[in-house]
């Protein structure tokens, strides 16, 4: 078998198998529901979430340790990911090909050449990480002030053998003590003048970019929901998200440039290609040529997947092992060796230290800009809901990859990408839209934190989410309270009964209970009291139609009593009004006014029990702006949010 | 065409690099690797403690000053007030670092009684330094910006013009605390900073009436040396003054009631919600001192839940005839 073919076969088989894991990942227990499926293998097969999440955190998440074997195998071996396994790579490279066919080879040789802008996504990659080593670099410009001894320890034997190494060998050791000075010195002085700054923080913004969270991400919200019909039935009703339009486009984007040039993304703009480049350069085997026998013809440059010139001076940190050019030789003078290109090869990436200095410098700084907002402080909003198990904000922002496999699974659809609510960091992160799907938060699932693959969302239990067993102690997981809005409320503002949202609360004993309150009809006129019969009453004034008011929700009162309770109208008819009870006293006269009374039941919130889950504001039967909503009040992941003693 | 042969000190080199790159990726994942997810909330080591800083032959100990119908000069009416009780000497030890924790809550104005008055501050700060305090420090966590609430109630000039140090909070100087036995302090931001810094305390209140508690005197006080969003203790107020009555046991506390605030309290904002009612108490026991600042509100001890609260737990007694009560006429 020839090597491209072998390469296409685990091409399409990786990228039909992250189909399928989008696909499974359905809550259910079929066999193409989520039932033990390893859904999140791609994900952490992707070391650029290892690290990110490494840097952010100082942990590498159970399952994210999958990241290391790639990271081995590209040291090993160079990118084979970008070329054997990367579904998004593999679709740009399908896209290219069709869109390419019948072009001459001049035309595919120009579009195939290196180009400057490749080292772009060096850049990037470095800004992305920069952002992620806020909280480390923190920690690090602390050390001097926490334990001065160590740092002067650090820099007196930097020093010494600075000098060391220029006695030995009269060669640039000056050069280096002066530098170690310097950065020691640029250290205590930034150390000082950030003591005390909670602004230097970490954020995980690498998945705005990577390959893989993006494709999941764009085919589970952009994709999957048009095809999700009568062939593939995935889920009961149409699923909606909120913002996925700019997810869409930039998927669609991505792809469409593979027109302008093959392989647009992952040549100019992917960050974990660029991990990738970096890891890679030098990599044990690698494509190059051997000494003789090239005509210069240029057919190993014709399609060529990574730009990366095998014809000349070949690029390893962008050659994607695609082995095209092996098998376009006509001359047997490519191919994939332990010995470097006869024709030479840059084993760099193309970032000059300049560059590189600005983009991290970018990307420290990125992330206490943002901070100055204040959304993970005073400034946080009520209205960004995180699912069930979320961590507090900070630590959430130093996890989440924006995946959307937490929106992908959550049985209700009430997951959503979040678009500015969250601040430019939380871009992406899921927030709850209870207006949307098919239900609250359900009070007994627990699939979103289960499914997270770094953790942004802990794997709960259902035992800790509602507060039973080991967590009876810490009460049950709340992820905001609701509130009531007595003005579009329809028995606190309109006088109708209703408590739809009493009877779905599904806490036990109710966290929405009810109040009772008799309220005045308002009528066309006065009733007046005319004469009785038993229950029967007559009456002069307006007419009281039966289908409204013999519903078994209004009664009626005398004015000539006072203090007598209300009595229920049980039929209306030409005969007057058939009560259920007998109310008059001896007081009572011809003329007495009677009030038209509607018995009403006021929701209340009582804030010791709601959990947050949303199912009330879900029910509200005021469909626009509910009478009901939640906001991330009283949530329990952070604590400054705690609205109870 | 022929097989280029490897450079094998060049694929020497090759292997070791990737001998390296693999060894220090494999330390650092492994390193690193938690199989666990984090924890919900991070719990904070609870190590910090506040000391006793009561003197233990001082106790129940009380002055209650009274001035003439002209009114009264506070400095020397606390002068006289401590000398009944054995002057400052008794309580503050030469060396000894003391801190004031004055109300500082509001930006107003001294005149309008709703913050302890710069006057009295600075006749407290002298009688420590002249007693041979090393240092004397006044703080407060206002709820007002801090800054303009030291500078407008004039303590801040005061404090320093009579020698001591003003600390304004950050938040760099709380410290998460937790009362033992308590039930709504727990892991709470206290302003510890200065606490640490310190041998004696002393506590300075003016008589306030305070909508929520019924009173705002010297046990309420103590309110503001906690963090965080601490008027969620509002929901329970009387428990939060007991617990704050186990949090911080004081040298000494001085009452001020020179002039007590009636009504719409603890804020004031009018003159005439202030009423001259000529007292000052100087007690070793708040308990005490809340209890007779009680009546020149006219209200009784049991009309404040937080002192039957307070006294349950020992921090003191409202019967304050049953201590060592020197009563003077201020000159």
């Amino acid at each position: 078998m020839r090597i491209v073919t072998a390469r296409r076969i685990s091409q399409i088989f990786f990228f039909l198998l992250s189909l399928w894991f989008c696909i499974v990942s359905t809550l259910g227990e079929q066999w193409w529901q989520l039932r033990g499926w390893p859904v999140n293998w791609l994900i952490q097969l992707d070391p650029l979430v290892g690290l990110g999440t490494l840097l952010a955190t100082g942990t590498l998440y159970a399952g994210l340790l999958w990241g290391l074997l790639t990271v081995v195998l590209t040291i090993l071996l160079g990118r084979f990911f970008c070329g054997w396994l990367c579904p998004f790579g593999t679709l740009h490279q399908a896209v290219g090909w069709l869109a390419n066919r019948g072009r001459k080879a001049s035309a595919m040789n120009a579009a195939n050449r290196y180009r400057r802008g490749q080292g772009v996504k060096y850049a990037l990659l470095v800004f992305l990480l920069g952002a992620a080593a806020g909280d480390l670099m923190g920690r690090l410009l602390r050390l001097p002030i926490d334990s001065p001894w160590v740092v002067i320890g650090i820099i007196a034997t930097l020093l010494l053998l600075g000098i060391v190494v220029h006695y030995l060998r009269t060669i640039s050791g000056l050069r280096w003590v002066t530098g170690v000075a310097l950065v020691a010195i640029g250290w205590l002085i930034l150390g000082f003048f950030t003591d005390g700054s909670r602004l230097l923080a970490a954020s995980l913004q690498t998945g705005l970019l990577d390959p893989i969270p993006l494709f999941f991400r764009s085919v589970n919200l952009s994709l999957l929901p048009l095809i999700d019909g009568r062939l593939v039935a995935l889920s009961p009703a149409s699923r909606l998200y909120p913002g996925v339009f700019a997810i869409g486009v930039i998927f669609w984007t991505a792809v469409f440039l593979n027109l302008v040039i093959p392989r647009f993304y992952c040549r100019f703009v992917c960050p974990l290609g660029a991990l990738f480049g970096v890891l890679g350069k030098n990599a044990l085997w690698r494509v190059g040529q051997r000494a003789d026998g090239c005509t210069a013809c240029g057919d190993c440059d014709r399609y060529c997947e990574g730009g990366c010139e095998p014809s000349s001076v070949i690029r390893t940190p962008e050659c994607i092992l695609c082995m095209n050019c092996l098998a376009d030789c006509r001359h047997g003078v490519m191919g994939y060796h332990l010995h470097a290109s006869a024709a030479g090869e840059v084993a760099v990436p193309d970032i000059s230290k300049r560059e590189l200095v600005a983009a991290l410098a970018a990307g420290v700084t990125a992330v206490p800009l943002a901070r100055l907002a204040g959304m993970t402080g005073d400034a946080w909003t009520p209205a960004v809901i995180r699912p069930p198990g979320s961590l507090p904000e900070e630590a959430f922002l130093q996890r989440c990859i924006k995946c959307g496999q937490c929106m992908r699974v959550c049985p209700t659809n009430v997951i959503h990408p979040a678009a500015f609510q969250a601040g430019i960091e939380g871009i992406w992160t899921p927030m709850l839209n209870f207006r949307m799907g098919t239900s609250g938060c359900q009070h007994g699932c627990i699939a979103c934190g289960n499914l997270c693959p770094t953790a942004a969302i802990r794997p709960i239990s259902i035992g800790e989410r509602l507060g039973k067993g080991d967590f009876e102690a810490r009460g049950p997981i709340r992820i905001g309270m609701a509130f009531v809005d007595r003005g579009r409320c329809l028995p606190w503002a309109m006088d109708r009964p209703c408590i739809v949202c009493q009877e779905n609360c599904p806490v036990s004993p109710k966290a929405i209970f009810t109040r009772i309150e008799f309220r005045p009809v308002r009528l066309d006129g006065d009733l007046h009291l005319r004469g009785m019969t038993g229950n029967r009453l007559t009456f002069d004034g307006p007419a009281l139609p039966s289908d409204r008011f013999a519903t078994g929700d209004y009664y009626v009162s005398l004015d000539g009593n006072p203090g007598m309770i209300p009595v229920r109208i049980v039929d209306i008819g030409p005969g007057g009004i058939t009560l259920e009870d007998h109310p008059f006293t001896a007081n009572t006269a011809e003329e007495d006014r009677i009030t038209l009374l509607v018995r009403l039941q006021l929701p209340y919130v009582d804030p010791a029990r709601c959990i947050g889950c949303g199912v009330c504001e879900h029910e509200c039967p005021v469909k626009g702006r509910r009478a009901i909503r939640v906001t991330a009040e009283n949530e329990t992941r952070e604590r400054r949010h705690r609205l109870l003693l | 065409m022929t097989e280029q042969p490897i450079d094998r000190r060049e694929f020497l080199n090759r292997c070791t690099q990737a001998g390296l790159s693999v060894a220090a990726a494999g330390a650092l994942g492994i390193g690193f690797h938690d199989g666990k997810a984090p924890a919900a909330l991070s719990e904070t080591a609870e190590t910090v403690q506040i000391p006793d800083f009561s003197i233990a032959e001082m106790s129940g100990k009380i002055c209650i000053a009274r001035g003439t119908a002209q009114g009264m000069d506070r400095a020397g009416t606390v002068r006289q007030a401590f000398d009944a009780l054995g002057g400052m000497k008794a309580f503050v030890k030469p060396g000894e670092r003391v801190l004031l924790k004055v109300n500082a809550a509001f930006a107003s104005p001294p005149a309008l009684g709703a913050t302890s008055h710069p006057d009295l501050v600075a006749a407290v700060v002298r009688l420590c330094l002249d007693a041979g305090a090393s240092r004397v420090i006044v703080t407060d966590n206002p709820i007002n910006d801090p800054a303009s609430c030291f500078a407008l109630t004039g303590i801040d000039a005061a404090a320093r013009l009579a020698g001591a140090e003003v600390v304004i909070p950050r938040e760099s100087l709380f410290q998460r605390f937790s009362v033992s036995g308590g039930r709504l302090i727990r892991d709470w931001p206290v302003l510890y900073a200065p606490l640490a810094r310190v041998d004696r305390i002393i506590g300075m209140a003016p008589v306030k009436d305070h909508h929520r508690s019924g009173a705002s005197m010297t046990l309420k006080n103590w309110y503001g040396l906690l963090g965080g969003r601490r008027n969620i203790f509002h929901q329970d107020i009387h428990t939060i003054i007991q617990e704050l009555a186990m949090m911080i046991k004081p040298t000494v506390v001085v009452l001020d009631g020179t002039q007590s605030m009636m009504s719409n309290g603890p804020t004031g904002g009018s003159l005439s919600d202030l009423k001259p009612t000529g007292t000052l108490i100087v007690s070793t026991d708040p308990v005490a001192a809340d209890a007779v600042g009680a009546t020149l509100l006219g209200r009784t001890a049991a009309d404040l839940p937080f002192i039957a609260k307070a006294e349950s737990i020992g921090a003191g007694t409202a019967n304050y005839r049953s201590l060592n009560l020197k009563e003077i006429q201020a000159s």
